[in-house]
This record gives structure tokens, sequence and C-alpha cells, in this order.
């Protein structure tokens, strides 16, 4: 029965982590010491390992788990398990606001709310920029403005910003373009 | 039938490219689902988000839920969200099962580093384009200034309050302080 284990342990992950994913690592932490299906290494693993693939922390750390504990099909469960209250619970509120849509409180709510959804989404670039332009550990140890820079990223940076207004490819078209660049110019430093 | 199985590709599509959390998602689905099929607004992609960053699980299976479901009901949300984790947990599997080094590969580290710089970008892009739509006068103005700085450097201020209840707080902003009418 480690299939409905499984699928009941990232069930409750899924039902009770608010706010995406890394609001998932306290319940993953908790599964870790509760059932020992991985080690909090494990988790610190997967966090680099979902910083490097398109999926979030708690699709893949729910993968992984349900994958050593129970092979394939028992990564496939935990990962159902994880996504099922996400589904039903939007499944409910897409119905309760249909039926209030053209309330004049719903539609005043959403008044904040968008101004609240871009503020995020910039907090959310911010967070990547910091990562992706910057060179923080290099600049705390040396003290150097220079090295605060991470000049090859933010010259990328630069030509993808005016690419994308000049020409309208499909951003996986400059996702791709710039995996490419990243591994002929070793933007990882390796 | 047919209908489903498209809804199901491009939820693959996305899933498999959606770098850098939940909020990267959204220039991909303004290229598929408002630029190319006029399948939503982008006023309903941001109110997905926003209710996303409030109600419980992955924002990004939040978003697939409510877009399948505005398209095809029950059964599309349903479409939606496992096309979205089809390629995620495909990736991960073969990472368990073959390469556990898989992100200490310097070929990998170079590659997501540059992909990393080009999420930065798209996102600024998005924000560009969605500003006019959601910071309408002053109020929303410093609704967004607030909810950005409480959000983006939490790590440098006394406080640090979880986005769920910012979210909620601008909601409730909106009903007390917000119009009704002009917008949706």
């Amino acid at each position: 029965m480690i299939y409905l284990q499984l699928f009941l342990a990232f069930f409750k992950t899924g039902l009770f982590a608010v706010g995406g994913g890394l609001a998932t690592l306290p319940f993953l932490y908790e599964i870790s010491d509760t059932y020992h299906w991985f080690s909090h290494g494990d988790i610190a693993d997967m966090i680099a390992i979902s910083e490097s693939t398109p999926g979030a922390i708690g699709i893949n750390m729910s993968t992984y788990a349900g994958y050593i504990t129970g092979g394939v099909p028992g990564g496939i469960i935990a990962t159902l398990g994880l996504g099922t209250p996400c589904v039903i619970i939007i499944l409910v509120i897409a119905r309760i606001l249909k039926k209030f849509k053209d309330n004049p409180y719903v539609e005043k709510a959403f008044y904040g709310l968008r101004a609240a959804s871009i503020a995020m989404i910039s907090a959310a670039g911010i967070n990547v920029a910091k990562i992706a332009l910057f060179n923080l550990p290099a600049f705390q140890e040396t003290g150097s403005l220079l090295q605060l820079f991470a000049w090859k990223a933010i010259l990328l940076a630069l030509i993808l910003y005016f690419a994308m207004k000049k020409v309208k490819l499909h951003p996986i078209a400059f996702i791709g373009i710039s995996a490419l660049v990243g591994i002929l110019f070793h933007f990882g430093g390796v | 039938m047919k209908e489903l199985l498209e809804l199901y590709l491009i939820f693959v599509k996305i899933g498999s490219v959606n770098f850098g959390g939940g909020y990267a998602m959204l220039p991909l689905l303004e290229r598929e689902l408002v630029t190319e099929r006029g399948w939503v607004t982008t006023e309903e992609l941001m109110d997905y988000f926003a209710i996303g960053q409030c109600t419980p699980g992955i924002i990004a299976l939040n978003v697939s839920t409510f877009i399948g479901n505005k398209r095809k009901g029950v059964a599309g949300g349903i479409t939606a969200s496992i096309g979205f984790l089809t390629v995620p947990i495909l990736i991960i599997l073969l990472i368990a099962a073959f390469l556990t080094n898989f992100a200490e590969l310097p070929v990998v580290k170079n590659a997501f580093a540059g992909i990393r710089v080009c999420v930065c970008v798209l996102i600024l892009q998005a924000v560009e384009r969605l500003w006019s739509k959601a910071v309408v006068d002053k109020r929303t103005l410093v609704l967004y200034l607030v909810i950005f700085a409480l959000a983006a450097f939490s790590a440098y201020l006394p406080v640090s309050l979880p986005a769920a209840v910012l979210v909620i707080g601008a909601g409730v902003f909106g009903i007390f302080f917000g119009k009704a009418g002009d917008k949706k």
C-alpha cells in the first residue's frame, strides 16, 4: 500500500502548500522525517535540479520520492497526489467565480488583485535576475564592484531585450538560443 | 475530443519549457493562448495568477486548471494539468534513473545560466505589456510598489509576509478602495 501512502502524503502537501514551489519545502522536510523516503540532502539536490529543469520543485520532489520508493508507477502516483487538490480547488473556485463575476465586490477585489499579480510577477523577475545577472557570492568574497555584475549575462540580456522587441519569435526560440549562448560562452563558469 | 487533445498538447509544450517558476509561464501562456488563439484575455491570465498565489498547490497547476476549465469545463481543467505535468515527470524519472549528477554537468550548468538570463528578459517584457492593464491609477501604483517591495526584498526587510497574505490583502484593499465597472 506504498502507492496509497505516497498519494496521500503528497496530496496533503498539495492541499496545504500555499504560494507555489518553495512553499512545498516545509512539507517535503516533514515527509522526509516521517517516512524516510528521501533525505534532507536529496531535497537540497532537488532544489538544484529544479533550477535546471522545467518543473516546479514540488512536482519534481514528488516524482523523485515516488520513483525511489515505488518505481515509475510510484513517481506518477505521487505527482498526481500533489496535483489533485490544486485541480479540485481551482475547479470549485472557477465555478463560484463564474456565478459572481458581475458582483461589484468581486470586480473591486480584482482591481486590487491585478496590481498584486503584476507585483508578484515583477518580484519573481527580480529573484531570477539576482542569480542570472549578478554574482553575489564573488562580490561578497572580493568586495569588488566589478565582480558584482555578470557582464556576459547582462550583455546577453540587453541583446535579448531589443531582439524581442524587433523579432516576434516564439519565446521558446529565445529560450533555446539563450541555452546555446550559455553553453558556448560558459555562462555557468564551468 | 480533438479540442481536448489540442489543449493537452499546448500544455505539454508549456510544461516542457517552463523554466524559472510558475510566473515564468506567463509569457508562454500569453503567446500561445492570447496572441495565437484568443482563448483567454491578458486580464484573465493576471486574475488566474493572483488566485493561484493565494490558493493551495503549485501555481502553474492552478493556472493550467483555470485555463483548461474555461475552455472545456472540468475535463479541460484536468487535461491541461496533466499536460503540464507530463514532461516534468518524464524528465525527473529519467534523471532519477540515469543521471543523478544531472545538475552538476557543466553543459547543464552553462545552458541554464543562459536560460535564466532569457527568463528575466521575458518576465520584464511581460510586466511592460501588462502594466497598463493592472496599474490603472495612483492607488494601484502605490499598491503595486508596496507589494513589489515586500515580495522582492523580503530578505532585507524586518517583516516578511507570505505571498498569499500580500495577495489577499490586495484583494481586500480593492474591495474597500477599488472601482467596479471600469475593468473587465
